[in-house]
């Protein structure tokens, strides 16, 4: 049951063309069924495209029909079912959640070097809440982007990013670039919604405005959309990208070398860079295969500063396909936090921001870290094996709606409620717009928010803070 | 000395489905346990669909059953697998002072450990 507030109408987040539509909410289904109901415009959290033109068929406690979703927003609406079951596990033995907030404020306050992670399907609300706990028991902050953009994170910081809101590429894009990325089996309805499909203010002529390229080193599901393919040599990207920047600028190539490097010829590469010069309005999204590939944050500013330099050409912009639901909420809501977007140190009472150093992946692989506070995220399931050897040996909480192998090692384990399915708050489209969530049904469970404010509360307790965060010693 | 390939692990549209299943479930876990390999490395080391595969990186190893690659997705030297458990175990800690461990692109050697067929005997 969460207590943040649902919004009662639509507010944000939709492209120019799709904003019109003002509905209601919700309402009753035109069947006779009094359990039956229709929740308009309800958002998807499952992918960073956050498509908030969902609408769901509710009945009790289970959604029937989940129109205009994608694939994987079925899967995520239609498979969700009240998980059964205790909200509170204390080492596998069933506990109330009071007891569980007392362990883990415990376990919290008392660690010398904790990490708090994960939150990249949490809203924003709760998000905020772990960056209060981290911030009062001196910890890390750190979320899945350090495992997922961070790098291109740490590329902005390098050379910026020349960038707009998906409703722009909709209006405007007539070259559209993908690199690095599947957007056919991550993010399915970005062809259709934002990127190739729509008929737009300037692009009425919908996918036929458009070039879309593909430049992946494997023939992805996302090829067949493309009207240039390019297959890069694996590890790759870095020397493909830099041949491009030298073509943007009229620099000479030694074509041999260039084809020996990328696995393409330089001919191929200089017909695309003619292309793009040509455009009116270029996006290059990037996945991925940039960030988690040999070379990582150098690979993503070196996208960025071709992207840079097109703009002496032809106006062209970059984005992050980002992967889970919110993970761009907690990038903003830790950047406005702290000033830095992840890997934020905050033990001596200001943040300190260094990637390789207080990111998760690094404490844990180093064993660094003595607890942790790991909200929707599975770093048991996912992290190297140095990593998950260090985190089954320290205490730590997990939150999460299903079980995982996260919340099965778990010192203590909460089930929350399924953000945006049982509660409401705001998260972030890929492209850094806010979207409010419109649940569809109540949990039994708590949401994080709700865990992780009780949380904030015990542990200042502890730490003998006040309300307002000082210390209740010196304030009498 | 076995042949080094590049291993790419990813997302597909069925692990993501998996996880909203629940990653214990019989979807998800078929899915991030079964390595893609493209045909013609497949003929050329005369391995079969379900066969079951030694993966080794320099900072691991894992068993898996493999299948070939379709319409293409796969060069030669290439192979794919959905991310999860397995693909991790072949990542090392190090992150190069970036936060991210390499997760793609890794160095691996392939040896067939176990055929699909003649009663599932060890290679």
């Amino acid at each position: 049951m969460s207590t943040i507030p649902h919004p009662p109408a639509r507010t944000a987040g939709a492209p120019p063309i799709a904003a019109g539509k003002a509905k209601p909410t919700s309402s009753p289904a035109p069947a006779a069924d009094p359990d039956l109901k229709i929740i308009q415009d309800a958002t998807c959290t499952f992918c960073g495209c956050v498509c908030d033109d969902i609408d769901l068929t509710v009945k009790g406690h289970t959604i029937t029909e989940a129109k205009r979703a994608c694939v994987l927003g079925k899967a995520w609406f239609l498979n969700h079912e009240v998980e059964e079951g205790p909200s509170c596990l204390i080492e596998g033995r069933p506990a109330t959640v009071d007891e569980g907030i007392e362990r883990a404020a415990q376990i919290l306050t008392q660690a010398r070097y904790p990490q708090v992670y994960g939150l990249s399907d949490s809203p924003c609300e709760a998000q905020r809440k772990a960056v209060a706990i981290a911030d009062w028991i001196g910890g890390n902050i750190d979320t899945t982007t350090s495992v997922c953009h961070g790098p291109s994170g740490m590329a902005f910081q390098g050379v910026g990013e020349v960038t707009c809101t998906l409703g722009e590429v909709l209006n405007r894009g007539d070259m559209i670039i993908f690199w690095g990325s599947n957007p056919a089996e991550s993010h399915p309805r970005h062809f259709t919604k934002y990127s190739l499909m729509p008929k737009g203010q300037f692009v009425p002529n919908g996918r036929k405005d458009r070039t879309c390229v593909i430049v992946d080193v494997r023939r992805t599901k996302s090829a067949k959309a493309a009207d240039i393919f390019i297959q890069i040599k694996p590890r790759k990207d870095f020397e493909a990208l830099w041949t491009l920047r030298a073509l943007a600028r009229g620099v000479q190539l030694d074509g041999d070398l260039v084809e020996a490097e990328t696995g393409t010829s330089l001919a191929k590469w200089q017909e695309l860079m003619d292309k793009m010069k040509a455009s009116k309005f270029g996006m290059i999204f990037f996945g991925m295969g940039l960030t988690m590939t040999r070379g990582k944050h150098c690979n993503s500013e070196a996208l960025l500063a071709l992207t840079r330099d097109m703009n002496a050409h032809t106006r062209f912009v970059a984005k992050p396909n980002r992967g889970h639901g919110n993970v761009t909420g907690a990038d903003n809501v830790v950047a406005w936090s702290t000033g830095y977007p992840f890997g934020v140190n905050l033990s001596r009472g200001y943040p300190r921001f260094n990637p390789g150093e207080y990111t998760t992946s690094d404490t844990l692989a180093r064993g660094e870290a003595d607890a942790a506070l790991i909200i929707a995220s599975d770093p048991a399931g996912n992290f190297s094996q140095p990593a998950r050897n260090h985190l089954a040996k320290i205490p730590y909480i997990a939150l999460d709606p299903k079980e995982t192998m996260t919340t099965r090692g778990a010192t203590v384990a909460f089930k929350v409620a399924t953000y945006g399915i049982n509660t409401g708050g705001t998260v972030y489209r890929m492209d850094d717009v806010p979207i409010p969530l419109r649940p569809a049904f109540d949990s039994p469970h708590p949401s994080d928010f709700d865990v992780l404010s009780k949380l904030e509360k015990r542990v200042k307790e502890i730490k003998g803070l006040s309300a307002v965060g000082h210390r209740l010693s010196a304030s009498k | 000395m076995p042949e080094i390939f590049i291993l790419i692990p990813g997302r597909t549209a069925k692990q993501g489905c998996g996880i909203s299943e629940g990653k214990y479930g019989e979807s998800y876990q078929s899915e991030i346990n079964t390595l893609q390999v493209a045909p013609e490395d497949m003929q050329r080391l005369g391995l079969a669909e379900a066969d079951r595969v030694r993966l080794k990186s320099e900072w691991g190893q894992i068993d898996v059953a493999i299948r070939p690659a379709k319409d293409g997705e796969l060069p030669p030297g290439l192979l794919f697998i959905a991310y999860g458990d397995l693909s991790s175990r072949l990542m090392g800690g190090d992150t190069h002072g970036s936060g991210m461990p390499t997760s793609k692109g890794i160095d691996v050697t392939m040896v067939k450990i176990r055929s699909a067929i003649n009663g599932g005997a060890p290679s």
